[in-house]
């Protein structure tokens, strides 16, 4: 029976670490000792998007959006809200900004600006419940493809979206759907890359968590495009939620009759398994991924042949990001021209970022391609807390580079943000302030990358830990002259003859910070002098104080 | 299953949901607050929920406010339908409650004789 409130309670895994299931279960006892429960249904969805704020409630029909919830607030709401209709006003967001209350959730700038198509349901519906997926016209786009579309019908729907691959590179989805339609091969298959390692991003965390079946939807589709009945998703295993979330997902599917045989008794057949990756950043790479789940080794192969042509054990393989999937029954359902009028010529859609570092709202948002950076960091992010000036903005993760204030208002698409020497990548957005230093920012993700190289090709393994220790001496005051040089003309060497993404583009978040912060890199090494005060100096003594001291202690 | 299922499946699950829409034609507002429920509006409430559920109104939903100043007329219920003035009923009881619900929300004939407000 319907309710007269719905209250749905972030489960996201930042909220969750937040205690929102302590808030849960309170709820749940207090709205029985009230006798409200014919009255109050109490659903668990995914990620709302300001983490920073968790746990967070949202209290429909009116949509009241309460913040950092604690299990002793829980009582006072019951009574006063859900009882007698007066929402606690000491719970609810004043935004900065207006200084102002927000009565209700479409009132929050932070969400004002936001376009969510791939975390539509995120935050609105149950993830383990199918029926709430379905509410929201969940296979539907399945149903519509089996019944009404030739599979290259559905192929030239998505490549006139213009959709691109929101993993990181952007290559053309719709593209990589004709190739792996056009190899020869009876059997093919399907691969979602959910193995996200960017640290700082968590956008596909968030849709596994919190819309589980339009990934798995959205492989259904791409499995009758291109000729497949088999799927795999490679999650990573420090994911146990979104594990736990998509096991269900494909359990009730399966019982529903959407994965398995004879789909819509259209004679369609496709079903998906998970194979879980034990964390290695590298195997986020399309070739490097099928090694793994092939049980070998995870490492990456030339290319070409491309997974397209040749596969997972051998097959045409068509590997698509789990943001890029979540994507593409909005497409089928609303139509390539809705699709394609939204964001900029070549960017077409929207994109989830990562919002973090020295911003005030912290969290998962999904904004129209062509917002500029500043709309980010300002209007939805909240600008720089504590009074602090903003120096750079750094996008893309380890692969991306660092942009400063004087590009924030750049569009955000694939092309412009390549031309400023970053990259989309998965969609990682950190915010620097004064008190970051720029040189060390950049030592920090290349000793990421250093790290998770595979190390089965010399640029990457060598050509970076070199970087790596240049940066380290410069950091400690033991910078020399020509080491600026140096680290471009290694970092571009490596960018050029390394065999995977990983090594080409480990160099950028060094090379664009040597583009726009020179100056910080020289006063390390000719000042030693670091102005954000984050490296520390050993002190060097002149000969003549040592000289006295050595004299005191004879 | 058949596309038919899926349907069938999406309508029934949308009616759990059409809180969330935010959306709906008609939205009945139950005052909640302490005099409210001392005058039984609980009971009002819960009857407006079974009634609605009862009927299958599928763009109806009932929810609750405060205190609305009218303690003397309580249970105060508002009904607010699109594009139409805001009809205030006072003194609602559980019987009264089938009747507004029959008569007004199904024929769109306000109850007259228990009407308190009409508000543009």
């Amino acid at each position: 029976m319907p309710k007269r409130l719905d209250v749905l309670i972030c489960s996201g895994a930042a909220c969750i670490s937040n205690n929102s299931q302590l808030i849960r279960k309170k709820l749940e006892e207090v709205i029985a000792k009230e006798g409200l429960q014919e009255e109050v249904a109490i659903i668990e969805t995914g990620c709302m998007g300001p983490c920073e704020l968790g746990p967070v409630m949202l209290v429909y029909p009116d949509g009241t959006f309460y913040i950092r919830l604690k299990e002793e607030d829980v009582e006072e709401i019951v009574k006063e809200h859900f009882l007698k209709g007066r929402p606690v006003r000491r719970l609810l967001w004043e935004t900065p900004e207006a200084r102002k209350i927000a009565e209700e959730k479409k009132q929050i700038p932070f969400f004002e600006k936001q376009f969510k198509i791939a975390l539509a349901n995120c935050g609105k519906i149950d993830p383990e419940n199918i029926e709430e997926y379905i509410a929201t016209g969940g296979y539907e786009a399945l149903g519509k493809v089996l019944t009404e579309m030739k599979p290259e019908e559905v192929i030239d729907e998505i490549i006139k979206s213009g959709l691109r691959g929101r993993g990181g590179a952007g290559f053309p989805t719709g593209l990589k759907w004709k190739f792996t339609r056009e190899a020869q091969g009876n059997e093919k298959y399907v691969i979602c890359n959910a193995d996200e390692g960017d640290p700082g991003a968590f956008m596909d965390r968030a849709i596994l968590e919190g819309d589980p079946h339009a990934v798995l939807e959205g492989m259904a589709i791409a499995a009758y495009a291109i000729g497949a009945k088999q799927g795999y998703i490679y999650v990573r295993a420090e994911y146990p939620l979104a594990v736990k979330r998509l096991e269900i997902a494909i359990k009730q599917a399966r019982k529903y009759g959407l994965l398995g045989k004879n789909i819509f008794e259209t004679g369609f057949e496709f079903d998906v398994e998970l194979r879980m990756g034990a964390g290695a950043f590298v195997c986020g790479e399309e070739t490097a991924l099928i090694a793994s789940i092939e049980g070998k080794r995870g490492q990456p192969k030339p290319k070409p042949p491309y997974p397209a042509q040749s596969g997972l054990w051998g097959k045409p393989t068509l590997i698509n990001n789990v943001e890029t999937l979540a994507n593409v029954r909005h497409i089928i359902l609303s139509g390539a021209s809705w699709f394609s009028s939204i964001g900029t010529e070549k960017s077409k859609g929207t994109k989830v970022f990562a919002l973090s570092g020295k911003v005030v709202n912290t969290g998962l948002v999904e904004v129209p391609m062509g917002i500029t950076l500043r709309e980010l960091v300002y209007d939805i992010g909240g600008g720089v807390p504590n009074g602090k000036k903003f120096k750079a903005v750094q996008i893309g993760g380890p692969s991306g580079g660092c942009v400063p204030e004087k590009y924030l208002d750049t569009p955000v698409d694939y092309e412009s943000l390549k031309e400023l020497g970053t990259i989309m990548g998965s969609g990682g957005l950190i915010v620097l302030d004064e008190d970051d230093c720029m040189v060390n920012i950049a030592k920090f993700f290349l000793e990421f990358t250093m790290e998770e190289s595979c190390g089965q090709c010399v640029p990457c393994r060598v050509g970076l830990k070199q970087m790596y220790d240049i940066l380290d001496r410069i950091t400690r005051g033991e910078g020399r002259e020509e080491d600026i040089e140096l680290l471009e003309k290694l970092g571009k060497e490596i960018q050029t003859t390394s065999l995977c993404g990983l090594g080409q583009s480990a160099p950028n978040p060094v090379l664009s910070t040597i583009k726009y912060f020179r100056e910080e890199y020289m006063e390390h090494i000719k000042e030693r002098k670091c102005r954000a005060g984050v490296c520390q100096f050993k002190k060097e003594e002149k000969l003549e104080t040592a000289i006295e001291k050595i004299k005191d202690i004879i | 299953m058949k596309l038919e299922d899926l349907r069938r499946i999406r309508e029934k699950a949308e009616r759990e949901m059409k809180l969330r829409e935010g959306k709906a034609r008609i939205k009945i507002i139950v005052g909640m607050g302490t005099s409210g429920i001392a005058a039984g509006a609980r009971e009002v409430l819960k009857v407006f929920l079974e009634e609605v559920e009862k009927r299958n109104l599928k763009d109806v939903i009932v929810t609750q406010t405060g205190e609305k100043g009218l303690a003397s007329h309580e249970p105060v219920v508002e009904i607010h339908e699109e594009d139409k003035p805001i009809i205030v009923y006072g003194n609602v009881t559980p019987e009264l409650v089938r009747r507004i619900v029959a008569e007004h929300i199904v024929n769109s004939n306000p109850v007259s004789d228990y009407v308190i407000e009409v508000r543009e």
